[in-house]
This record gives C-alpha cells, structure tokens and sequence, in this order.
C-alpha cells in the first residue's frame, strides 16, 4: 500500500482532536514533524493498519470538534491510521451525521418520521427554518427514536466537548432555543417518563427504570443488580447457555432468532478470540425501548453483556450505539466507568478470574448499520454495508472471528432468566413465544411509550392500556420494516406465531397507531423515503428498488382506484424483486408496509 | 482466479440444477456449476479474477429451501442442494434487476445486455419519463483513460482490482450512499490529484464501459470506434522481465487499446502503466 497525499494540512483544531483520540504521532510517517530517524526507517506497516477500527472513532472525533471533516483533516486522520484517503472519504460519506463540506457547528436534526410527521413535523420545520438563519444547520431526520414524545428535535453543537441538546416534545420556540443555546436547553424528562408502568409490581425488563439511580452502581445492586453474573459463574458457561436455551428466549431486535442457538454455535467455535456485539444501533421508526433501557438501567446492560460474553467465550464487548442517543451514551460512559473501577468489568470480573471489557462504538446515522454484518463493517472501519451470508458471524464475525450479536433488549432478557431460572422464565408468556417483550407505543394514544407484557397479550389490550384515542385507523406493527393491520384486527395475539399466523409481524415491538386524520398516502410516502435514504447502495435491487418505489408512491398520492393500479401493479413488481433478490434485510422488507397498506388497508382504493 | 491445480484433489459436491446431477469439486460455485453444465446465467459483476461481489443480483437462481433467491455467483455449491436456475420467480427477479439498471444507467456499451433485456422482456421505459437517472457526465481529466459513471452499475470491481484484490493502490472507494453512491477519488478529486497510478486495471475489469482508454473515448464520440474492423494481437510486453501478455487491439493499423488475457497465471489480465498505456513507440513511424 502505497499512500498518497494531498497538499491539504489539518487545522490546529482538527489535529488536536485526532490527537485526543490517539495520541501524539510518533513519527512523520504518521504525520509529526520529520526526524532524522525518519528518513532511514519506515514505520507504520500492519502495527498501524491494526488500528482502522479507529477511523470511525476519529472521524467521529473531527466532527465533534469541528462540526465537519476538511480534506486535511482527512488526510491527517489518515496519516495516522495508515489509511487510504479514498478508502476514508468513502466512509466519510457514508453516514449521515457527517459532512465533507463546511457547515455551521451547529446542526439541528429535525425528526421528519412516521411518529413526529403525525404530530406535525412539516410545520415545525417550516416554522424553525423560518427562525434560524445561517448559523445553524437544520437537516431533516429520519427517526430520532424519541416518539413517545413526538415531535422531536437534537441539536448538535461542535466544540471541545461537543454540546448536545434533546427537545422533544419541541415546538418551533424550543426547537429554536435549543439549537441557539444547547448548554441552557431545559433538561430531557427523566427515563421514566417514557414508561407508563414505572414502578408498578410485576414489571421484569422495565422493574428498576425510575426506581434506581441510573447512575448508581450500588443502587442498581441494591435492586438485584448483579445477582445474574453470580449465578452465570455459578452455572459456568455451559450450564448458562443450557438456561438460555432452555428459556425459548429469542432475538428482540426484529428476527427472532433463537439465543441460545446462537451462543452456542458461537461458543463452539475453535478460532479465537470471540467477540460479543451488542447491537443498540436502534433505528426502526417507531422505535425507542433501547434507548430507554440504557438510559433508565444501564447497569443491567453492562451485566448483561458480561453474562453473555462469559457464556460464549468472549474477553471484548463492543456496544454500538446509535449516534443519536445523546443521553444514553453518557449513561453508559459512565456505567461501564464504574463498573470497571469496581472490578464487574477489568481483568478480573467479581474476583472469579475471568477478564472482559466493553467499548463502545458510536454510530454515525445509518439504518443499514442495524444490519449485523454492517455493523461489523462499519466498527472495523469500512462502510456500513451488509456482508453477504453464509459465513455466519458466529463463524467469522467481527474481524473475521467468532461474534455473537444480539440486540440491547435480547441481552438483558438474559437476567431474570438466570435470577429466576429457565423454567419460571419459559412459564411466561405462550409456548413458543416465552418471556415479557418491551412494546414502543407512539401515535395515536394517550400514553405513549414502552410497555411490558408478556407475550400473548392482545394488541388491543395493548392499545387499551395506552389509552387508544378515538377514530383509529391503521396500527403499523414492527415499523417501517413491519406491516400495518387494521383497526378491527385489535384480537391479534402479539407473538411471533400469532402475528405470522396474521400475516403481519412482530419485528422490533414498534405499535404504532394512526387514526383518520392522518393521511395515509403521505404516510407511505415517508416510509418510501426512509428507504430510499437509508438503502446503502450496494445491491442493485434496493438502490434502484427503493428510488422507484418511491417515484411511484409519489405519482398515485392523489390517486385511487383505476387511475393507481398501473402505479401499484408496478410497486408489487418491484417490491417482489426487492423482496427475493436484495443483500440484506433492508431491502428485503422496504416494500412490506407498503404492501399491506395496499392489500389490508385498502390504501388508494 | 485462474489457477494450475497441484493441491490435494478436492472432494466432488453432488447436487441437482433444474433437475439433473451436477458434480463439482468442492468450493466451486453455483455458477461454476451452471456453466459447467452449459446453462447460461447473466452477469454483470461477477469477474473471473475478482472475489464474487454479488452486488448487481443479475444471476439469482431459486435454492429449494431458501427464503429469498441466491446469487449464483458467490454462493457455494452443497451436497444435495437443488437449485433451480429458470423458474418465474428468477427470472423475475433477473427481469426488474435488468429494468432497474436499464432506467438509471446508460448500457449502451454494456456486452450482451441487450440480447438479456430481450431475453427477459424487460421495459426500462415503464418507469416513465421522469424516472431518475445517475446523470453523470464522463470525467476527461488526463491523457489515458476517461471515468463515464453515467454508464456505472457499481459493480464495485473496480475499487477490489485497485485495492487489495490485485493492485493494492487504494485510489478509488464508493462514496456516498444509496441511488447516490459513486465511486470517487478522495474528495471526488481529479484523478491527477489521487493516488491512481494508470496501471488501468480498473479498466480491465469495468464490465460496462465507464471505464474506457482515452483512445476508444475518443473515436466512440467521432464515431470511429469498429469492433469488427479490429484485430487482437496477443504478444509479450517488452519492458521488463516479467513477460505479461499483452493483448493489442488494432483498427486501422493503429493501437486503439490494450487488454490482457485473464487467464495468464502470473498477472491474471493485470499490468502495470507501461505495458497498458506505454505502446506509442511501437507505431512511431517516423
């Protein structure tokens, strides 16, 4: 590899925030001033190149500082990690959180999504545009995973440290202020607020959300904390992935893959070292349990991913995190600052010689990123896209090793199963969908937010419980990757068996209710878009798939009846095609609410 | 990669494509067995000395079991498979992958596409008038080879023949996102201002003619460029020691471009700047 550079030099700014991250350089090869020594000796090679995993990072760390990535503090960025500039701008542009052009250091993301649309996005944005002049940017976002309190907006201020201000529910005044003066911003609600059930008995995922001091750690122990990694070291490996197993606990994150399948197959594997992804890049629109469980109990992640790191054989523990989760990331900064300093997390975990640690990665604005091979790419410096399967990451994951992943939910199901035993856990919920499940409740409803129940419960009992509103319309279930039902189909048991019995799906628990008002057509349009702006570009199906899916969503939003069908016999074309033939997921489900808006709904009939 | 077979013989996989036996050695792909089976199955991205890619998802076969299509190019054959290479659910997916590309990107100098689009009755028209294309306008900024990315399906092949597939130079990446992405130099710069050293590998592998030598650019817009008119001399570069093939295309006694044979088992189509672009010496005939 033979790196070449332009004659473009960092700023000050931009060279001390690379430096926070990495440190000095060592030699002009990686971007000091020339020695002697240099020009007799080349350094960097593979030493350096170990070290891409930090181009996401540092990245990161210009646009914090900056609010932009300039081509010298690319290049500089590159210098030191020994990485390609073209390599580096392709991952630049990747993600929508970063800019290769000058923009204001303040940005403001306004959610434009399903939840916030309906409560009236279009006007907010008109209305801040209108307000803010050029020293903010203000860029529409796709869900910001805040839609218990729609509409909402984040500011993000670039500095030493960078400034973060979350308003939601935001109005143009508050939106405004927030963005013009993010360190005075009046503080977000407490997690809580975004649990209706907070604090009632018989809650197990949700039971220390707004009773415990997130950041406490003797207050997280205080309420049972910790009692599963006794009981995990007590069990050793085997015994914990046999409990797992025997729980009938499946992945919350949307595919409902069996756990301890996964860990086992993981466990097994000869090549080492394994490592442990916990997948909080939560954004399915409509989708916020993650990121309230992080924010009202992070400890019990922090437990959670050492229990399953244990099981499997695992020493590192990355946590992706989305990049706009603000608040949770300095939860858990924090959590896993304390854990460490009180020997949960370290070389030797509770004294019982077992060494684990937990990094967390920040995600940058990419769906795609939740995809779990993309989430391997994007950690190890790549752009975020899919790899194709098989190999399985169990088998060649992160850094081509052994990886369990498992979203933030699936792992802190894995508590009370060892604090209540596999057994007591499976007796919860119906025979093939055990255990309580976290449901995000938004749109029309009283209560919006996340609930618990256990799996079997209604999902008009559910609605019911969030105070569904008059005149509902159309629930869509699972998210933008989901499917709508309708509003007289309230007796679907909420399963994964009785959902696909329905012909709909769970998928990541999103409940989202819409009633008459909300105009069906735009609705669909936004989904189309999301798609369109989230698709990574790799395969053709979902490229093109979701530009045309959304070109012809956009000529029949006026339309019904005859003068759609030509338009709806090309989508159900195209979505079959994105359906069979598209890399990943995304592609695969961008034509599924879409779809049954069409076929349940009777949308443009 | 073409390759003289000297290791252990390696064991065959049996498994049925549209009903009947196929028998490979181990590790081929589906592919490898459709062709050896002479069943013909479109491809775009898929390169004989590349990685499979599986990014255009032209090859996609049915595989009893399997919940969506796989591509045929990268999958591995396995013991028992059935794989069906022409049902109405393939071609389908073949059809929308052909009309998809169709409506964005110019194929005019695409091979065979044509042929494929009739073959599977595809209509980019019916994506209507409006229907978004990529847009571009061809990147002339040096004397060698011209960069046409309206006419980029981002087959990826040429970022992995400049990286670590072959070349190792890095010079290009896929930047951007989505109907968006394209491939770029750092900071979509000139080509002069990157890392590019013209070996022109990229060009040897582009599979639609984005990629083309300055040369063919050229006489493409007069109107000069005959295929037919051409003959393909293959000979040995006279640089240095190595000895890569170079294969000469010549119209009108004039070198109009250079290619190498892919299956060369040391440089497997590969060359460097002088044998690829360095032949105005051989015609100077002064």
């Amino acid at each position: 590899m033979d790196l070449h550079f332009g004659d473009s030099k960092p700023t000050d700014d931009e060279r001390a925030a690379v430096d926070a991250l990495l440190g000095p350089p060592e030699s002009s090869w990686e971007g000091a001033d020339r020695s002697d020594a240099d020009l007799r000796w080349a350094r960097g090679g593979r030493e350096a190149r170990d070290r891409r995993d930090l181009l996401l990072p540092g990245l990161h760390a210009i646009n914090d500082r900056v609010g932009w990535i300039s081509e010298g503090a690319l290049d500089y960025l590159c210098r030191r990690l020994t990485v390609p500039p073209a390599e580096a701008y392709g991952v630049a542009t990747f993600y929508a959180m970063f800019s290769v052009r000058p923009r204001p250091a303040t940005v403001l993301h306004v959610c434009t999504d399903l939840a916030c649309q309906a409560a009236g996005a279009a006007e907010l944005c008109a209305g801040i545009e209108a307000r803010l002049g050029a020293g903010v940017s203000i860029e529409r976002s796709p869900c910001l995973g805040l839609c218990e309190r729609a509409p909402a907006a984040l500011a993000i201020r670039a500095g030493d440290p960078v400034r973060t201000a979350v308003s939601a529910p935001t109005t143009v005044h508050e939106a405004v202020l927030a963005a013009t003066s993010p360190d005075s911003a009046p503080e977000e609600p407490p997690a809580a607020m975004a649990v209706p059930q907070a604090g009632s008995p018989g809650l197990t995922l949700l039971r220390r959300v707004g009773v415990v001091d997130p950041s406490s750690l003797d207050d997280y122990r205080a309420h049972g904390g910790y009692t599963a990694l006794r009981r995990a070291f007590e069990l050793g490996p085997a015994g914990v992935i046999r409990e797992v197993t025997d729980s009938g606990l499946v992945g919350r994150g949307g595919a409902a893959f069996p756990t301890g399948r996964k860990w086992q197959a993981t466990a097994s594997q000869p090549d080492h070292p394994h490592y442990l992804v916990c997948n909080a890049d939560e954004s399915e629109p409509g989708t916020f349990k993650d990121r309230v469980i992080m924010e009202g109990d992070p400890y019990a992640l922090v437990e959670a991913m050492t229990v399953a790191a244990y099981a499997t054989g695992a020493h590192k523990g990355y946590l992706y995190l989305r990049g706009e989760y603000p608040r949770a990331l300095h939860r858990l900064e924090h959590a896993i600052t304390q854990a460490r300093a009180r020997g949960l997390l370290g070389d030797d975990v509770l004294g019982q010689g077992y060494a684990f640690d937990i990094e967390i990665r920040r995600g940058a604005g990419a769906y795609i990123c939740g995809e779990e091979t993309a989430l391997f790419n994007s950690i190890e410096g790549y752009r975020g896209e899919p790899r194709s399967k098989p190999p399985f990451p169990v088998e060649k994951g992160l850094f081509g090793k052994p990886t369990v992943e498992n979203n933030v939910e699936t792992l802190v199901n894995v508590l009370p199963i060892l604090t209540m035993g596999a057994p007591a856990y499976a007796a919860i919920g119906t025979e093939k969908s055990t255990g309580p499940k976290l449901f995000c409740v938004s749109g029309s409803v009283e209560r919006p937010g996340i609930y618990e129940l256990p799996f079997g419960a209604t999902l008009g009992e559910l609605l019911e419980l969030a105070g569904v509103r008059q005149g509902l319309r159309a629930v869509l279930l699972g998210g933008a990757a989901g499917g709508f039902v309708r509003a007289d189909e309230l007796g679907i048991p909420l399963t994964f068996e009785g959902t696909r019995e329905a012909g709909t799906t769970l998928g990541s628990g999103v409940v989202m209710a819409f009633d008459d008002t909300v105009p069906l057509p735009r609705l669909l349009l936004r989904i189309a878009e999301f798609f369109r702006d989230e698709s990574c570009g790799q395969c053709v199906p979902c490229r093109v798939g979701t530009v045309r899916q959304e070109e012809a969503l956009h000529r029949i939003v006026e339309r019904t009846g005859a003068a759609a069908a030509d338009d709806i016999a090309l989508l159900r074309e195209v979505g079959r095609a994105m359906r069979d033939a598209s890399i990943c997921g995304l592609g695969q489900t961008a034509w599924n609410a879409v779809e049954s808006a069409i076929d349940r709904l009777g949308a443009y009939e | 990669m073409t390759a003289i077979p000297l290791g252990v013989p390696r064991r065959l996989v049996e498994f049925t494509i549209d009903g009947e036996e196929a028998r490979v050695p181990e590790g081929s792909t589906v592919l490898d067995a459709c062709r050896a089976a002479g069943k013909d199955i479109p491809t775009l991205c898929q390169g004989d000395t590349l990685t499979p890619k599986n990014a255009c998802r032209v090859c996609m076969v049915e595989v009893e079991g399997s919940r969506t299509l796989v591509p045929a190019c990268s999958r591995r054959a396995e013991p028992g498979m059935a794989v069906h290479t022409d049902t109405e659910r393939a071609r389908h997916s073949r059809k929308l992958v052909l009309e998809l590309l169709a409506s964005s990107v110019d194929l005019s100098t695409t091979p065979q596409v044509a042929g494929w689009i009739k073959e599977y009755e595809a209509k980019p028209d019916r994506f209507g008038p409006d229907a978004a294309r990529l847009g571009e306008e061809p990147k002339v900024d040096n004397d060698l080879y011209v960069r046409d990315y309206d006419k980029c399906i981002l087959c990826y092949k040429c970022v992995d023949a400049c990286g670590e597939q072959w070349q190792n130079t890095f010079a290009i990446s896929v930047a951007g996102r989505g109907f968006d992405a394209r491939i770029a130099v750092e900071h979509d710069a000139p080509l002069t201002d990157s890392a590019c050293v013209y070996c022109g590998n990229c060009i040897e592998v582009c599979p639609t003619g984005a990629l083309s030598f300055k040369s063919e650019f050229d006489m493409r817009a007069a109107g000069t460029w005959d295929e037919s008119q051409q003959t393909e001399t293959t000979t040995v570069c006279a640089y240095c020691g190595v000895g890569c093939n170079l294969t000469l295309h010549v119209q009108d006694n004039e070198i109009v471009k250079v290619t190498s044979p892919h299956d060369n088992p040391v440089t497997h189509g590969n060359l460097c700047i002088k044998g690829r672009f360095g032949y105005q010496h051989v015609q100077n005939r002064d």
